[in-house]
């Protein structure tokens, strides 16, 4: 993005012409104008939108109220942060985006090793590739009704369980308070691996040959290839997903919507579906503000690291 | 190879079984959907299952086809998605070529800015479009949910076409320029023209994540002739006690536009996907 150049020496060698400081403001114009829409959307769209949220947070009775508004400072972060709700959407949103995070990278890493492989032809990888990218083109309602309906306590999954010996009675995968929460998980899991292995999938076909061939050369094996060479050259690639990914999970809301609703009590409420029943439920726009402005910071911090990691990338 | 041909064999064997497995894994749940959009609501249950029965049936899909209210979401989806696509396209492209080919004060923190865009929480900003958007008197309208969908396109479409006009050799330009163009000429007859596989991708990945979304179709339409797919098969779910075949229906018929995309062009649907994540 930042591929600077001095642009068209052809034109500036007309300096001296007369009209040449008009041509100049036009030019140096153009630019903007190309970006106006963008940054018009930008302005009305993000840089307003995120102001006003701040403001509200910092004030009472906004937006559905019968009292004027009033200025609290940061009575309501001291209000949020002090309730037990919060608490545990907060520990429950850690929870779910780190294991799916690293389940996320494991899967697509090791998936994406599967479908690097040499061992098979093109053709069946083609197809392999295609069934393996298939949770990614469900959008997340669909995927949480599907999820509904294999672990439904009479569903396939629970069939198959039995069948296996693996459950001795049907098992509550969504209801119950112990294992929705880890279902949850799982699902999101199943949904999301897809991004990590197209993306390794690239990173690994642009590694060279030669350097596995050098390897083996010098007497390394299977895993000390992927351990010295792999590893090491995806890193970069690993680490901007990890936290893309993880900027991505803890903003998630339509999978824990459409699945529990952040139920059964609480057990799998993540800051997002708080965040909204705080303002669609309870009106309380004042309190949603206030989470609202922590899950901003939360990913803001994680953006940081990100932007950065992708600076070093370039260099 | 140094590797013996029986170590060979058994290394291949190895493979094919883990890649079976894993097709099994992501596979087998589609599978399902598929199967029980074709059964009868009480066949869904059955025990023990099956992947077809004896009620096999596009009785569900008539079901959904022939209710103008789920036709309806469906046309919403399909209008919003494509208008959303249209606007991001046109919009990235001017930007991208702005942050390819021109220098300028601001450049920097503009392009800080998109990327942050989208590390934004949608919720975050919910609470305030929610309010902006009943201001401009927007709120239960197609708009509403162009407009606020931009946010999350853009950026990506953004930062995808910047990295494709740079690929491209700024001779290319010069010799517009030295043919007497303007800079519009350059782009939209030289550069948009070449980069019509960036461009692709770009549409295709804006229609999914359009296509797909829910949080702000969910808070900024209310009645039903506004509503799109994802929040439809919700009310679905709602409605009746439970129709699963006609709620599998819809959804096959949900994931079927972005289910060509990608099957059609899955290199571009694939570039659009890695984009995001490698450049940036």
């Amino acid at each position: 993005m930042q591929n600077t150049r001095v642009s068209h020496p052809t034109k500036d060698a007309r300096k001296g012409l007369g009209n040449i400081d008009w041509e100049r403001m036009a030019k140096r114009v153009v630019p903007y104008a190309y970006l106006s829409p963008t940054v018009l959307l930008l302005i009305f769209l993000s840089l307003i939108p995120i102001v006003t949220v701040l403001y509200y947070s910092l004030m009472d009775n906004v937006i559905i109220t019968t009292k004027p508004p009033s200025f609290v400072g940061l009575d309501n972060y001291i209000k949020i942060l002090s309730d037990n709700r919060f608490i545990q959407a907060l520990n429950n949103t850690m929870v779910f985006a780190a294991a799916s995070v690293v389940a996320h990278l494991i899967l697509g890493l090791a998936f994406a090793t599967l479908l690097n492989t040499r061992f098979i032809g093109a053709a069946p990888k083609a197809l392999f590739r295609v069934i393996y990218i298939l949770p990614w083109v469900f959008t997340a309602s669909i995927i949480a009704i599907l999820w509904r309906l294999l672990l439904n306590p009479n569903g396939v999954v629970n069939y198959v369980l039995m069948e296996l010996g693996l459950a001795a009675t049907k098992i509550e995968w969504l209801s119950s308070r112990q294992l929705a929460l880890y279902a949850v998980i799982f699902i999101n899991i199943w949904a999301g691996y897809p991004f990590y292995m197209v993306s390794f999938l690239a990173g690994l076909q642009g590694i060279s040959d030669d350097l596995y061939e050098a390897g083996r050369i010098d007497g390394a094996n299977s895993i000390q290839l992927f351990r010295f060479i792999t590893l090491p050259l995806l890193k970069p690639i690993i680490l901007s997903l990890a936290m893309l990914d993880f900027i991505w999970t803890t903003h998630q809301f339509t999978l824990i919507w459409m699945t529990t609703g952040g139920g059964p009590v609480r057990a799998t409420e993540m800051l997002s579906t708080f965040t909204y029943k705080l303002a669609f439920s309870s009106n309380e726009f004042s309190l949603a503000s206030t989470t609202a402005m922590i899950i901003l910071a939360i990913s803001t911090f994680v953006a940081v690291f990100y932007v950065r990691n992708q600076r070093l990338n370039r260099d | 190879m140094s590797t013996s041909p029986q170590r060979h064999l058994l290394a291949r064997t190895l493979t094919l079984i883990a890649l079976v497995i894993g097709a099994l894994f992501a596979g087998l749940p589609v599978l399902w959907m598929f199967a029980a959009s074709f059964k009868s609501n009480t066949q869904i249950f059955a025990y023990p299952p099956r992947l077809i029965d004896e009620s096999f049936s596009l009785a569900s899909y008539i079901a959904v086809l022939t209710n103008p209210q789920q036709l309806r979401f469906f046309f919403n989806s399909y209008l919003v998605a494509g208008l959303v696509t249209v606007f991001t396209v046109i919009v990235g492209i001017l930007a991208g070529y702005s942050f390819s080919r021109y220098d300028f004060r601001f450049k920097n923190v503009l392009s800080l800015a998109i990327i942050g865009v989208q590390s934004v929480p949608p919720i975050t900003l919910m609470i305030p479009y929610f309010g902006l958007i009943v201001a401009f008197k927007l709120y239960n309208t197609y708009w509403a949910l162009i407009l606020t969908y931009m946010v999350f396109t853009l950026p990506y479409a953004i930062i995808m076409m910047t990295g494709y006009f740079n690929t491209l050799p700024r001779e290319l330009d010069e010799a517009v320029m030295i043919d007497g163009g303007t800079s519009f000429t350059i782009l939209w007859r030289v550069l948009v023209p070449i980069s019509l596989p960036g461009i692709v991708s770009v549409g295709i990945y804006t229609f999914m994540l359009a296509w797909n979304e829910f949080l702000f179709a969910l808070t900024l339409t209310r009645t039903n002739d506004m509503r799109t797919v994802p929040i439809g098969i919700q009310l679905l779910m709602g409605q009746h006690s439970f129709e699963w075949n006609q709620m599998m229906a819809m959804s096959v018929l949900g994931s079927l536009p972005v289910l060509l995309l990608f099957l059609l062009f899955q290199r571009y649907f694939i570039a659009g996907m890695s984009a995001g994540s490698i450049k940036g």
